[in-house]
């Protein structure tokens, strides 16, 4: 079981692949992935760096190019994944089906992962996508219970790769708007949910602050209470004169206790969300899972979770809570 | 330009179903989709009620399209979809990559639907070679993007879109109208059955922003492109869709209507419609702005 790391710049890399990361995914400095965010990501020369860095200590790296091209922009996605094929990665990470068949015609020998944001919640969309343009693996969205990610394992032509630790997107990635509801910008045309272009922190009076975006109060802190960055999903609404989290509350993934039962599944690999996250965060967790893994593949039947490893996840994990997420079914 | 009625989003009982599509067969609309979208648990009619309803409509002169699940995770979920591409008489419109996986091994033709990402040229030449018919644009996209689009399409592929309705944004594993009722989705009571809009979601100042709707997420807001569809004929655009709501869906099919035979004045059809719209109306996305933009009419 491979274990995937983020990196948003090269001393991230770094401390993924010195902590023990199997493999390490990045993105280019624009808006044809993901983690489109000022200051973060890399150039050409600064994939080059982080290759030859990876591939000296024996890990593979990955470049996501998994946003969704409009015709206007088309070319610089093309372009991206001719970036990446000529440096050298072992894989590309993409979503978008005009651009796998793309990567698939150009680059035949290029590994094709299908993205998240790729949206395949089922066998049918894996074999679709591995019919038509040959991927070898696959990220699962995070919506799937265990039982349900056993049963895809199954009947899937590729592994699986799902994620075991980091922010939670409860919504179907590749198909959530709400950002651009509010802003004009969302994940799949952008690169970002809540663009910080369309963020507010406004002080109160009395000491607490509102989060806006795109002018939408999305929550309103109490003085005593740590003000969230303002994602729709995680903020504070009214309904029905219940006023709460009526989406989904500030927390992270964590999904160590489900170790064992994921290498019994044969799940190809485990990614750690955070490309936006610090080298700080980046050395943490991949140390953590790293051990973990290494631990579990010793000898899986008396696998237990470290209550250290918790520890340390916990106080990286946003919300500083953790959940398994919908793979314990009682979460749905 | 067709008048199309997209499938019914909300949770609503047999009889309420039945009466909708006896008073939509009398009206303008030429397309009918039908059939559930959102959540498998959701059983007023089972297939073979929804095709009998289909040859009803079509009786009526009307085409019938079969609609699928935009989210998929049980093999039963499967198998009820493999059913429905496998109708043998009315033409799929396919939510997911599994219904396109399904129709294109089996060379049976279909609709690609809006929550399927069709964002470029590229997708769009892959989906008309499995065979694809008609594609609705992705609710994101803007009046500029459907014009690049449009120069790339191949023959004999007709273009939709989106015009009246909530906004259809998201789609989660958890169902959140069991979490507003306080329920495990597991024993959900059906209560989406007490909602036949979905439930309205406001800000910690009040105001309107989404619509809670079991698994998916719409916006409070109406979608309304009444006032662009000159902009949209103008486009090539071949189909325009009004998303049914619990009332006065039949009004809104006959101000498409007149407005499409310029019976009456763009400003006349936008009071009208807006009288019937407590929230206001949004057309931001085809301006390419916030979807949540309101119509400046």
């Amino acid at each position: 079981m491979e274990l995937v790391c983020p990196a948003g710049n090269l001393p991230s890399l770094k401390a993924a692949v010195d902590n023990g990361a199997d493999a390490v995914y990045m993105g280019f400095k624009d808006d044809t992935n993901a983690r489109n965010f000022a200051g973060l990501n890399f150039n050409d020369r600064g994939i080059g760096q982080g290759i030859e860095y990876a591939h000296k200590k024996g890990a593979k790296l990955f470049v996501a190019i998994n946003t969704f091209p409009q015709p206007s922009g088309w070319e610089r996605w093309t372009q991206a994944v001719d970036r990446a094929a000529e440096s050298g990665v072992d894989a590309v990470i993409l979503a978008d089906i005009g651009i796998l068949d793309y990567a698939a015609n150009r680059w035949p020998d290029l590994n094709l992962h299908l993205s998240v944001q790729g949206s395949a919640t089922n066998y049918e969309a894996i074999r679709f996508m591995h019919r038509n343009f040959g991927i070898r693996r696959v990220v699962i969205p995070r919506v799937l219970s265990a039982s349900q990610v056993r049963h895809v394992t199954e009947h899937s032509p590729v592994p699986l790769e799902l994620f075991g630790f980091g922010s939670l997107c409860v919504m179907v990635e590749g198909r959530c708007l709400l950002s651009s509801y509010a802003t004009g910008r969302s994940p799949n045309t952008y690169g970002a949910c809540s663009p910080g272009s369309h963020v507010e922190w406004i002080e109160q009076e009395d000491g607490g602050v509102e989060t806006r975006l795109g002018g939408i109060l999305v929550d309103r802190y109490q003085p005593t209470e740590q003000a969230g960055y303002p994602t729709i999903c995680k903020g504070r609404f009214e309904v029905q004169g219940k006023e709460g989290y009526a989406i989904e509350e500030p927390t992270s993934l964590n999904t160590l206790e489900l170790l064992p039962e994921m290498m019994a599944m044969g799940i190809g690999a485990i990614k750690i969300e955070g490309r936006q996250r610090s080298p700080a965060y980046v050395a943490q967790v991949t140390r953590v899972w790293r051990d973990a893994i290494d631990a579990c593949s010793r000898n899986p039947e008396s696998f237990q979770v470290d209550e250290n490893w918790n520890r340390q996840l916990s106080k990286v994990a946003e919300g500083a809570q953790t959940t398994l997420g919908a793979y314990h079914r009682s979460w749905q | 330009m067709k008048l199309s009625l997209g499938p019914i989003l909300y949770y609503w009982p047999e009889e309420q179903i039945r009466q909708f599509y006896r008073e939509i067969a009398d009206s303008a609309v030429d397309i009918v989709y039908l059939g559930e979208t959102i959540c498998s648990k959701r059983r007023s009619l089972n297939l073979e009620q929804w095709v009998e309803i289909g040859q009803q409509l079509q009786a009526a002169g009307k085409e019938v399209v079969l609609s699928t699940l935009a989210l998929l995770e049980a093999e039963s979920e499967l198998k009820s979809l493999r059913k429905i591409c496998g109708n043998g008489t009315f033409l799929v419109e396919a939510n997911d990559l599994a219904a396109v996986n399904i129709c294109a091994e089996q060379e049976i033709p279909f609709v690609v639907g809006h929550s399927v990402n069709l964002y470029n040229q590229g997708t769009m030449g892959v989906m008309a070679r499995c065979g694809m018919k008609r594609w609705v644009l992705p609710v994101e996209l803007s009046k500029e993007t459907l014009h690049e689009l449009q120069q790339h399409r191949p023959d004999g592929v007709e273009t939709e879109v989106f015009s009246w309705g909530k906004i259809p944004l998201a789609y989660a594993a958890r169902c959140y109208t069991a979490r507003h009722y306080n329920l495990p989705k597991d024993d959900c009571q059906y209560r989406c059955l007490d909602d036949p809009d979905g439930i309205l979601l406001n800000t910690k100042e009040g105001q309107p922003f989404l619509t809670i709707n079991g698994i998916q997420t719409q916006s409070a807001q109406h979608n309304n492109l009444l006032g662009v569809m000159e902009e949209m004929k103008a486009e090539g655009v071949d189909v325009v869709r009004i998303s049914p709501q619990s009332r006065f869906t039949p009004e809104i099919v006959q101000l498409f209507d007149q407005r499409k035979r310029e019976e009456i004045t763009l400003q006349e059809g936008m009071d009208a419609a807006n009288r019937l719209l407590p929230l206001g109306g949004v057309d931001g996305y085809w301006r390419g702005e916030a979807g949540i933009q309101p119509t400046e009419i």
